[in-house]
């Protein structure tokens, strides 16, 4: 067995919050050594395929209590107003640090940086790199942090299995070197979860095959609570059969959605009216096409019940249309839209509409944090999409969040360093001895075990057609009970669960079984979480409970694992400072209705 | 399985100690698989099905299945290629011969040592380069779109390295930097918030660097996202002269 490892500061994932966090920590205090422990090499990470933008205001016309408004109002009143505040007065900041990291921000004539509308957003404030802006942050970030040689340290494809937890401190984890198939290890003051979201959980998502929710399995599995996980994100425009997203970036380029009678039904869900495509107020702010996320999923439904959507051989359809934008426009603003839609759908967006239905997104929950990115375990912080501050409440606005995992990526990366500063103590013989019991635990379970019958892909199918059957855009009781079960007995059969691959180098079916058991742990949170939740709010939509009831639930959901059974649920305050909660209105009624402060 | 299939015949290699491998010396074996065939399908699907239902101990790299991550760069009948993005169509009804990226060693299966791209990355200093950086609260540096538009052809790099595998120097040279790594240096040289491009000359002018190619072009011609590292390289190579001449004339100036 390999020596224990030690940095002063773990970060555990390498996408967009991970490496603002490690570049954080090696700005504010060069003496602190710091690993970044990725089971992808870090330019894999997910926030590579992020398309839209990132919010930031940076125009006169704009204003920090629209960005907040707009955030609160978009999270349908269950985002922390305090959390808020900080993130919308910190994003100018961050996205001016990414240009001058690199970021190649698309332009105005002016040079100065050029900004798009977005979805439930007030004014145009997203900045954007063409329609690949993740991509360019993530690369940007990467290229950067290479020039922190000798303070940041790279453990690439590294698949972390567990949280070392002594003394009341998260002291480290244990990491599976996949080159070699060793169990390191890993020891530090301080750990900063980065790992993403678990999109990988449903069956239809635009999530890459690496978000299976690890970072908040780990978490939870170590008493943190999981935060609001029964509020997933629906996009609303993915492509049929493969789900790739197409960005919202489309409709606010002046894209407009329709269904088989060519008729804009968005008009008919409370969204405002149409204006004619050759309008120069088209796209309308906060109206229509540029509605939030979970009122354009939510009126696919609607219209699919309504017989209104198109067959498809994937399911059904309804038409994005960009063809009015001109050749011109679509090659220079959306030219990955084009190039997706051409390899993808075998359509050219230039000339035929795009095939388009709601997906499986992002997760607005994930491990509970407080501003400063510290979770309830002593030493544990978290950002990204994995951690719930919570800004996006009940639905996230699109381009708030590559906004966030770079504001609380920084957060995160300077709270642990101060935190390090405090605890220079860390029990390596305790850790090593608790490292030795994971070691053998994963040999005993999977690597020398023998006779059992149950595939991973078989469980992983299953998991994916009952969640999309019991936990999707609207779910009843009974459809969450039903999933629910399906889950405990998948739970039960995973113990059964055989893999033929027993070597050590790279064995990719050793990491796809342990992912699914994260899997399984975040589908658990979530379901749970959803069937305390007696009310629709944002993206929960409970038909048995249609109305936002925040006499009881203008809370937050905490999802505690226990050993046996389903978790203890316990709720907290929403934090409200100057946005008292109203009725969301988006179209004509909003300009009127404006909530100002 | 429904009537229709084709077969994947996929390059398999299993280290016993988990060491390193060249495939030309350990004798690799392939492996058919007959997978259903889908028209939507792509090379990666099949895999993947491979792994799911046929043989789990298949060992591959993937992720976004969207042409950006990078991750499932393999030999597709001898082209490099995304196998997220190489239809089964374009192949059918013949054999799809998968093979690890050429010219890397083999760490196991279709997984190929990444190491030494990243070294080479590393070395040509992709970064932001200012000799005095403005503090955040001035704003951002003003860059016109013609000036953006002048690198970021060569920003789009997704690291795939597909351009290492189609590339003859890279095959007989070892420490050759390599299109990607140079695109990148390319990249920042023209940023015009750039200011790094005399600390980053050693690197290129090196023998291993923008001098070993000798415009092959091929890793232009697979680029999936149309980076064109061999136009990027010539632009070194003509950087190049201009500062030796100017050394050569003026040898006083600097550089």
């Amino acid at each position: 067995m390999a020596d224990a490892i030690q940095h002063d500061i773990l970060i555990i994932g390498g996408g967009g919050a991970g490496l603002r966090a490690a570049i954080a920590v090696a700005e504010n205090d060069p003496d602190l050594s710091v690993a970044l422990v990725s089971k992808v090499y870090p330019m894999r990470s997910h926030t590579v395929a992020a398309e839209g933008g990132a919010a930031g205001v940076v125009k006169d016309n704009d204003s920090f209590a629209a960005h907040c408004s707009d955030t609160i109002s978009g999270a349908d009143w269950l985002a922390d107003q305090d959390a808020v505040e900080v993130f919308v007065a910190e994003a100018p900041g961050e996205l001016t640090q990414l240009e001058h990291w690199g970021c190649p921000w698309s332009r105005e004539p002016s040079g100065h940086v050029a900004v798009r509308p977005f979805g439930g957003m007030e004014q145009e404030r997203t900045w954007f790199a063409a329609d690949k802006t993740g991509f360019h942050m993530l690369h940007a970030l990467y290229q950067t942090s290479l020039k922190y040689e000798g303070r940041i340290r790279f453990y690439d494809e590294w698949f972390a299995t567990k949280l070392l937890v002594e003394d009341g401190r998260c002291q480290g984890v244990v990491a599976i070197e996949l080159r070699t198939g060793l169990m390191h290890t890993l020891a530090a003051r301080a750990v900063i979860m980065c790992t993403g979201g678990a999109g990988r959980i449903f069956a239809f998502t635009t999530n890459g095959a690496i978000k299976t929710g690890d970072g908040m399995a780990l978490a939870y599995r170590a008493g943190v609570p999981l935060k609001d996980m029964e509020f997933v994100q629906y996009h609303p425009t993915g492509l049929p059969g493969t789900g790739i997203l197409i960005t919202e970036a489309a409709r606010s380029e002046g894209g407009i959605l329709v269904n088989k009678h060519g008729d804009r039904y968005l008009k008919d869900y409370d969204l405002g009216s149409p204006l004619d495509v050759t309008d120069p107020r088209h796209p309308q702010k906060r109206a229509m096409e540029l509605g939030p996320r979970d009122r354009l999923s939510q009126a696919f439904v609607k219209e699919h019940e309504k017989g209104n959507t198109i067959d498809s051989p994937f399911g059904d359809v309804v038409h994005l249309d960009i063809r009015h934008l001109s050749a011109k426009k679509i090659r220079l603003k959306l030219p990955f839209v084009r190039e997706l839609a051409m390899n993808y759908a075998g359509i050219d967006p230039i000339r035929e509409p795009i095939p388009v239905r709601p997906v499986v997104h992002y997760m607005m929950g994930g491990i509970h944090t407080d501003i400063h990115g510290a979770t309830p375990l002593p030493g544990l912080f978290a950002a990204g999409e994995c951690a719930c501050v919570s800004i996006n409440g009940a639905n996230r606005l699109g381009s708030n969040s590559l906004t966030e995992l770079l504001v609380f990526g920084a957060r995160a990366g300077a709270s642990a360093a101060a935190f390090a500063r405090e605890h220079e103590t860390v029990h390596i013989a305790a850790l090593d001895t608790q490292a030795d019991d994971e070691r053998r635990r994963i040999r005993e379970e999977f690597l020398t075990k023998d006779g059992g019958t149950e595939r991973l892909a078989a469980l992983r199918s299953e998991l994916f057609n009952a969640m999309e059957q019991g936990a999707g855009i609207y779910r009843t009781e009974e459809s969450l009970r039903q999933t629910y079960r399906t889950v405990e007995s998948l739970h039960e059969r995973y113990r059964n669960l055989q893999i033929d691959d027993h070597s050590n180098c790279y064995n990719t079916e050793l990491t796809a079984a342990l992912e699914l058991r994260n899997m399984l742990d975040v589908a658990e949170a979530l379901l749970h979480s959803a069937l305390e939740r007696k009310e629709s709010r944002g993206s929960h939509q409970r038909t048995d409970h249609p109305a936002r009831d925040d006499s009881k639930y203008l809370k937050h959901t905490l999802a505690y694992r226990r050993d046996d059974g389903p978790p203890r649920i316990k709720y907290q305050d929403v934090v409200i400072t100057k946005w008292p909660p109203g009725k969301r209105v988006y179209g004509a009624e909003a300009s009127e209705a404006a909530t100002g402060c | 399985m429904p009537d229709t299939t084709i077969t994947l015949d996929v390059f398999r290699f299993q280290p016993d100690g988990g060491g390193h491998a060249r495939r030309s010396t350990d004798g690799p074996t392939f492996k058919a698989y007959r997978v259903p065939y889908h028209e939507h399908w792509v090379v990666l699907d099949a895999l993947n099905w491979i792994k799911d239902e046929l043989d789990g101990t298949l060992s591959y790299r993937w992720s976004c299945r969207m042409g950006v991550c990078g991750s499932c760069g393999m030999m597709v009948n001898g082209v490099p290629k995304l196998t997220c993005a190489a239809f089964l169509k374009d192949y059918y009804p013949g054999t799809i011969r998968v093979e690890p990226l050429t010219y890397f060693a083999v760490e196991r299966d279709l997984i190929v040592d990444m190491d030494g791209f990243l070294g080479k990355l590393k070395s040509v200093k992709p970064w932001l380069i200012r000799e005095n950086e403005k503090p955040v609260d001035e704003g951002e540096y003003l860059q016109s779109p013609n000036e953006l538009a002048s690198f970021k052809q060569y920003s789009m790099c997704i690291n795939c390295l597909l351009c290492y595998a189609a590339c003859p120097v890279v095959g007989a040279e070892e420490d050759f930097i390599g299109p990607a790594a140079l695109a990148i240096a390319q990249r920042y040289n023209l940023d015009s918030r750039d200011q790094g491009a005399a600390e980053r000359a050693d690197a290129l002018s090196a023998d291993e660097g923008a001098w070993g190619c000798t415009f092959v072009g091929e890793c232009s011609e697979v680029c999936p996202k149309n980076v064109d590292p061999a136009g990027a390289i010539q632009r070194v190579k003509v950087d190049n002269v201009k500062d030796w001449y100017r050394k050569l004339l003026m040898p006083w100036g600097h550089r």
